[in-house]
Parts: C-alpha cells; sequence; structure tokens
C-alpha cells in the first residue's frame, strides 16, 4: 500500500515499538502532525502519546531522560530553522552521554535547500559533530530504511543520538511501505563478544592482585550489565568506585562500594584508585574530572584491565595495559566464567590489608558536614530526601553544586534512577529528564534536584508538566548563587564574584503555583522533612516545588582542583 | 612522525565533511586529502597525509573506523607502499629559460602538456620529494602557478585494500 512520507514516519515509529514522542510542531513537520493526529484517532491502542514540550531543548532533554530511565530509544520530533538549532544543545548533551535517541527534525523543500528559505538551516551540518550519526532523506523510498537505520544505529554499539533530517515535499511523496526487519551495513559491525584470550588474561591479572580496584562508568548502566557487575563483584570481595554516570550499577549502601571517584569523588574511592596495582575499567573512560593530573595517575605503576565497546575510548587517555573491546555485559559474563575456569582463589592475605587501608581511609570521613539547626544544609536536604524515598527514588539533577551533593549523599542501588548530564555538563536537563522518566514509570517517584540557576533554563515545562500531569517533586536548592562558579570563585579567584551572584530570584512557589502546581517555601532546618513528606503524601498527585533556601557559603568538597592529582584533595575548608 | 592513511568510504554525500570534520575537531594535522570514487561506485577511498606521535596516529584511526561511514581504514605507511602525487606546474618559458625548462622536464621524466608563446605547463607524477625536487630545480621567479593533487597512496604486493 503506498503512503505518504509522513504516514511513513508514523508506522515506522509504530513498528519501533514508540510509546512516546517529545515535539513541537512547526511549518516544517505539518504533515508529519497530520499524519500523528489521524492514525492515532484511527488506531487509538496503538497510540504514540505527543508530549507537547515549550522548547524544543526539552524535548530532545525529555526524549534523553526517557531513554536513561529506560534503556529504550527516546524520541523527539522538531521542525526546521530554529526548531532544529534549539534541539542541538540536547543533541550534544545525549552525544556526550552515549544516550539513544532518535530526532526527527523537519526541512525546508528539496527544491529550495541552499536558497535560504524560511526556517531553513543546514540541521545536517550543524548536528554532525554532535551525533552518532545522522541522515538527510531525499527520496521518500529510502524513507522507512532510514528510520530503520537510524534506530539500529542509536541502539547498537556505543549507543548515541542519530539525526534524521526530513524536507517537508518528502513528507507529501508517496511510496510503497515497506518496514525492514533487519539492517545490514558493512560500514558499521560493532564487536559485541570479548577476545577471549584477552579475558583470560585479565583474570589472571585480577587473581594475582594484591592491592585491586575496580571502577566503572556509564557503560555498565548503558550496556545493562549490573547483574554481571554486581556478581563478579561479590564474588572477587574487591572494592568498586563508580563513576558520577555509572552510580546505582552496583548498590550504592554496599560496603564494598568506596563512593565516586574524581573531582568531588570520596577520599577512599580517589586513595584507592591512586594505590591500586591491578584496575579494572568497565564501561569508563578515564575522564579528566575522574583521573585528575595524568602525568600524577601514571607515576604509580598498575595493571590496567580496560573492557569498552568503543575502541577509541581505550587508550584515550590513560595508557592500557589489558585492553578488551566488547559489549559490557558479553564481556563481564565471560570474564566472570573465566575467573570460575581458572581455579584460583584471590590472595586472602593481600586482600584483607588492602582493605585495612582502604578502611582506614575511609575512617577520615569525607562526607561529614557541619549540621546546623539555623541555617539548612543542602547536604542534609539530600540525606533526608534518601530517607523520605526510602533510597527508591528516580532522582534526576541539573549541573553543578546540588548535582554533586545528589550524586554524593543519595545512595542509588539500582541502575536508572540517577539521571544527569555528565559529560557535556548541561544546566536545564533536570525538569526534562524527570519529565521523560515520570511518563516511563508513572508508579515511581520521581525527583528533581536542583539550583535556582539551573532550574531557570528549562523551566518553561512546568507548563508541560501541567498539561501532562506529571507529579514531578522538585527539590530546588536555592542558594542565590551560581554555587559552583561561585566555589571556584572563592576558591581560586580571591573571592572575587564575578556574575556569579543571583539578583532578582522570582518567588519560585508562587511561580508554581501560577503555572497550577503546589509550591512550598522551606526556609529552616526543621521545615525540611514535614515538606519533603508533604510532597509525596498530602501531594502525592500533583507537582510539587519545594523552594528550599540552604546555606550560600557551602561548597561541595572533598574536591580536588584543576590539573592536581588524586592523592591531592582538599577535604574541607579548613585544609584552605 | 608521517603517516598515510588510506581508507574505503560509502560514497555518500556528508562523508567528506564528517572526516575533515573529526580533523579539525580533534585538532588532528591534515597534510594533503585526496578522495575519489573507486571501481565499485558506491565507494569511495581516500588518501590522508597526517603527522602526530603512535598514539595520535592510534587514535585517529579508531576515530576514523567509529564513523558510521567508514567501511575500513588501514594506514598503509606501516608496511612496503608506493605514493604517487600529480603536479602540473605553469611556468614562464621566454628565452634560454624555454630550453633549459624543457631539458628540466626531461630530466624529471616530467611530460610539457601546453605549449604557449610565453609558458608551459609541465607535468609531473612522483612522490612528494621528487616534486619538491623539481620545484626547487626551476627558479621561483619562473613558477607563475603550481597545483598538486595530494598524495595517492597504495600498499605493495598482496595487502589490499577491499570492502
Amino acid at each position: 500500500m503506498q503512503l505518504t512520507g509522513a504516514e511513513i514516519v508514523i508506522r515506522s515509529l509504530q513498528e519501533e515499538g514508540v510509546r512516546f514522542v517529545f515535539g513541537y510542531p512547526g511549518g516544517a513537520v505539518l504533515h508529519i502532525y497530520d499524519a500523528l493526529f489521524q492514525i492515532n484517532q484511527a488506531e487509538p491502542e496503538r497510540e504514540i502519546r505527543h508530549v507537547l514540550v515549550r522548547h524544543e531543548q526539552a524535548a530532545v532533554h525529555a526524549a534523553d531522560g526517557y531513554a536513561r530511565a529506560t534503556g529504550e530509544v527516546g524520541v523527539a520530533l522538531v521542525t526546521s530553522g530554529p526548531g532544529a538549532t534549539n534541539a542541538v544543545t540536547g543533541i550534544a548533551t545525549a552525544y556526550m552521554d552515549s544516550i539513544p535517541v532518535v530526532i526527527l527534525s523537519g526541512q525546508v523543500p528539496t527544491p529550495v535547500i541552499g536558497e535560504d528559505a524560511f526556517q531553513e538551516v543546514d540541521t545536517v551540518g550543524i548536528t554532525r559533530p554532535c551525533v552518532k550519526h545522522n541522515f538527510l532523506v531525499k527520496d521518500v523510498n529510502q524513507l522507512a530504511e532510514t528510520i530503520k537505520k537510524a534506530f539500529h544505529i542509536a541502539r547498537t554499539g556505543r549507543p548515541g543520538p542519530v539525526l534524521v533530517d526530513i524536507p517537508k515535499d518528502v513528507t507529501a511523496q508517496l511510496a510503497e511501505f515497506h518496514y525492514p526487519k533487519t539492517v545490514a551495513m558493512r560500514s558499521y559491525n560493532p564487536v559485541v563478544k570479548g577476545h577471549p584470550g584477552q579475558i583470560r588474561k585479565a583474570a589472571q591479572a585480577l587473581l594475582a592482585a594484591k592491592r585491586p580496584m575496580i571502577y566503572t562508568g556509564g557503560g555498565v548502566v548503558l550496556g545493562n550489565a549490573a547483574p554481571e557487575l554486581r556478581a563478579l563483584v561479590k564474588k572477587l570481595g574487591y572494592p568498586i568506585t563508580q563513576t558520577l554516570m555509572g552510580l546505582g550499577a552496583f548498590p550504592g549502601s554496599d560496603k564494598q562500594f568506596l563512593g565516586m571517584p574524581g573531582m568531588h569523588g570520596t577520599y577512599e574511592a580517589n586513595m584507592a584508585l591512586h594505590h591500586c596495582d591491578v584496575l579494572l575499567a568497565v564501561g569508563a573512560r578515564f575522564d579528566d574530572r575522574v583521573v585528575g593530573n595524568v602525568p600524577h595517575f601514571l607515576q604509580e605503576p598498575r595493571t590496567i584491565i580496560h573492557i569498552d565497546v568503543d575502541p577509541s575510548s581505550i587508550s584515550k587517555r590513560v595508557p592500557v595495559d589489558i585492553p578488551i573491546v566488547g559489549d559490557v555485559k558479553a564481556v563481564l559474563s565471560d570474564l566472570l566464567a573465566a575467573l570460575e575456569a581458572l581455579d584460583r582463589r584471590p590472595d586472602e592475605a593481600a586482600l584483607t590489608a588492602w582493605w585495612q587501608q582502604i578502611e582506614a581511609w575511609r575512617a577520615r570521613n569525607c562526607l561529614a558536614y557541619t549540621p546546623s539547626d539555623t541555617v539548612i544544609k543542602p547536604q542534609f536536604v539530600i540525606e533526608k530526601l534518601w530517607e523520605v524515598t526510602k533510597g527508591e527514588a528516580i532522582v534526576t539533577s541539573d549541573v553543578g553544586q546540588h548535582q554533586m551533593w545528589a550524586a554524593q549523599y543519595y545512595r542509588f542501588d539500582e541502575p536508572r534512577r540517577w539521571l544527569n548530564s555528565g559529560g557535556l555538563g548541561t544546566m536545564g536537563v533536570g525538569l526534562p529528564y524527570a519529565m521523560g522518566a515520570k511518563l516511563a514509570f508513572p508508579q515511581m517517584p520521581v525527583v528533581c534536584v536542583t539550583g535556582e540557576a539551573s532550574i531557570q533554563m528549562c523551566i518553561q515545562e512546568l507548563s508541560t508538566c501541567k498539561q501532562f500531569r506529571l507529579p514531578i517533586k522538585i527539590v530546588n536548592l536555592n542558594n542565590r548563587y551560581l554555587g559552583m562558579v561561585r566555589q571556584w570563585q572563592e576558591l581560586f579567584y580571591s573571592g572575587r564574584y564575578s556574575e556569579s551572584y543571583m539578583d532578582s530570584l522570582p518567588d519560585f512557589a508562587a511561580l508554581a503555583r501560577s503555572y497550577g502546581h503546589v509550591g512550598i517555601r522551606v526556609d529552616r532546618p526543621e521545615e525540611v522533612v514535614p515538606a519533603l513528606e508533604a510532597a509525596f503524601t498530602t501531594h502525592k498527585d500533583e507537582l510539587v516545588f519545594l523552594d528550599i533556601q540552604v546555606d550560600p557559603r557551602e561548597n561541595v568538597y572533598p574536591m580536588i582542583q584543576g590539573g592536581k592529582g588524586l592523592t591531592e584533595m582538599i577535604l574541607g575548608s579548613e585544609e584552605l | 612522525m608521517r603517516h598515510v592513511i588510506a581508507l574505503l568510504v560509502e560514497n555518500e554525500s556528508g562523508a567528506l565533511s564528517r572526516i575533515a570534520g573529526l580533523f579539525s575537531a580533534r585538532g588532528y594535522n591534515i597534510e594533503s586529502l585526496t578522495v575519489a570514487p573507486t571501481e565499485d561506485e558506491s565507494l569511495s577511498r581516500m588518501t590522508i597525509v597526517t603527522t602526530g606521535s603512535d598514539d595520535v596516529i592510534e587514535q585517529i584511526t579508531k576515530q576514523l573506523n567509529k564513523l558510521i561511514d567508514t567501511v575500513k581504514v588501514v594506514d598503509i605507511s606501516e608496511s612496503p607502499h608506493i605514493e604517487r602525487e600529480l603536479m602540473m606546474v605553469k611556468v614562464r618559458a621566454v628565452g634560454p629559460d624555454r630550453e633549459e625548462l624543457k631539458r628540466l622536464a626531461d630530466i624529471f621524466r616530467a611530460r610539457i602538456i601546453d605549449v604557449t608563446d610565453t609558458t608551459y605547463v609541465i607535468e609531473l607524477t612522483g612522490n612528494q620529494q621528487k616534486l619538491n625536487a623539481f620545484l626547487a630545480a626551476i627558479s621561483p621567479g619562473l613558477i607563475l602557478e603550481t597545483v598538486r593533487s595530494g598524495v595517492c597512496g597504495i600498499a605493495r604486493g598482496e595487502r589490499m585494500l577491499k570492502a
């Protein structure tokens, strides 16, 4: 049967099992929106729910948040020109964290491409450096196959965003609709199985270790390899640190977990990372925020085993001794089998001594902070949030101090419960991420931990939350400063607070109420728990905006200054 | 270190800008880049001459491989290979220079492919050193224009770059 290009787009999304499309209509995508309307009306049982955002940046963030929470491909639909350029921040954010998203963008009709038509922009050119791949579809006969390829590329290998740019005339033209069952691409065949010889070598190195350390990242979450990782860590009894992107793959409240590594990591995690003799890195990329000063890190000799699906992540910043390219889930399961086959146990005496050393580091209690009964400490809010939600919420964050406190003090016991922009560090993601997560898991508590600066970067989405009845809980750690900027200015710029103070802030509680939500301002420490409890009980089915006035002078510790090594941490203000 | 990287890519619009963009975005050097379709029209073959430490070259080949349009990547300078570059030089050919340029062309096994009362166009094929030597042999004042194709490379013997 012949369908229009627009119908082919919607039918293809149906074939992919897409439940939600986050988007914003406009001239170039009107045919697609019309097809969506008609097909949804004709087949309500196969409805693709369109979530009308208030800004295209949020469309991609919400699709990205949906993908992070579910592991499925998120889908965004935007118009040409400004629709596409607004989407770019969202696309780059997904790209840096390897999140599978398909972005469909409208384009001006093919005959006028290149003529500076109304709302024309070279979308494929603009997005090229921040997508895994992109396509411009000029022939309606290739539309279905291209969409199939886009989903395939987005979700396989190292995942990432894929954009399909569709000119308006193509969405009106007719073609036979056949949605391909499979894709074969000679130029794209991601490795799944790791090399058996390398895996054996890794198993031997792990068992020969005196001071072993396991360091995992977002790849374990993306690869759904949490069960295999847990089995491995439990089998070996080794310490583990998880990066900002990897939190939850291994339970955050388990004794073997040493906390996050890196710039705002724990003392014990950084010391163990630095002083270990065998390091198993899984789905992590030795980010500059994790290893700090590379020559300093390399001073200490250690054998590094690195498992990653992306060969270009291996030996990019830090030379690796035993590289294993492959799907993290498959490789970890083979590694477990290889360890079984070796019939050898870890060195118990060495391991006991190593754990004693680690416990001594842990005894520094680096996340302790000075409590107060007059001013609200942000760390206290996160601790109480963890208690009130029993550690079971999906927590999204924006970027800055609140993000680090959420990562440090909310102990994530399951993967895909912690959604934040780790790579690009995009302020404004928190609320749209929470929208994507809440739509995916309506029964789960979803909390957006944010700050008064970040939340204003996508605050228009409060309107979307009203329209789609999303009872998200917003925990706004309001310190009246761009907190992380202020912290750096305090520490490295002699307290010259250049443009980091936010004057003229809105009354957030009243603002939330004006959108039709519940807004509560919290000024005193003793009000924190009742306000949190009210958000999850009295106002269970409503979006609650908790505007919490926190200590404006609080800093995130521990901290490693840029350019310093892992063992050169500042543990608190007394060390300055 | 100088390296010659040969790659096969899908002959799709945008493939060249993906590769050029990769080099500029990651701060890699491009000394020259040539591209043309192969006997199989769905494929283009590129030769990229670049410089960098071993670590950088390893990253370049990995990043090139990672591009979805890239079918194969080989650093052909790691083993015996042949490089050729085509150059055309327009020279001022009057008076005694006219005969001297003809002689020089013969010595370098170059060919004169266009002749006017006052100019020659000389075509020369070879590796980079030969082309550079030819240019150095002509007095600079006589060179009106040069155009070079950039290096094409191929491995010797049975080693092949095939899809």
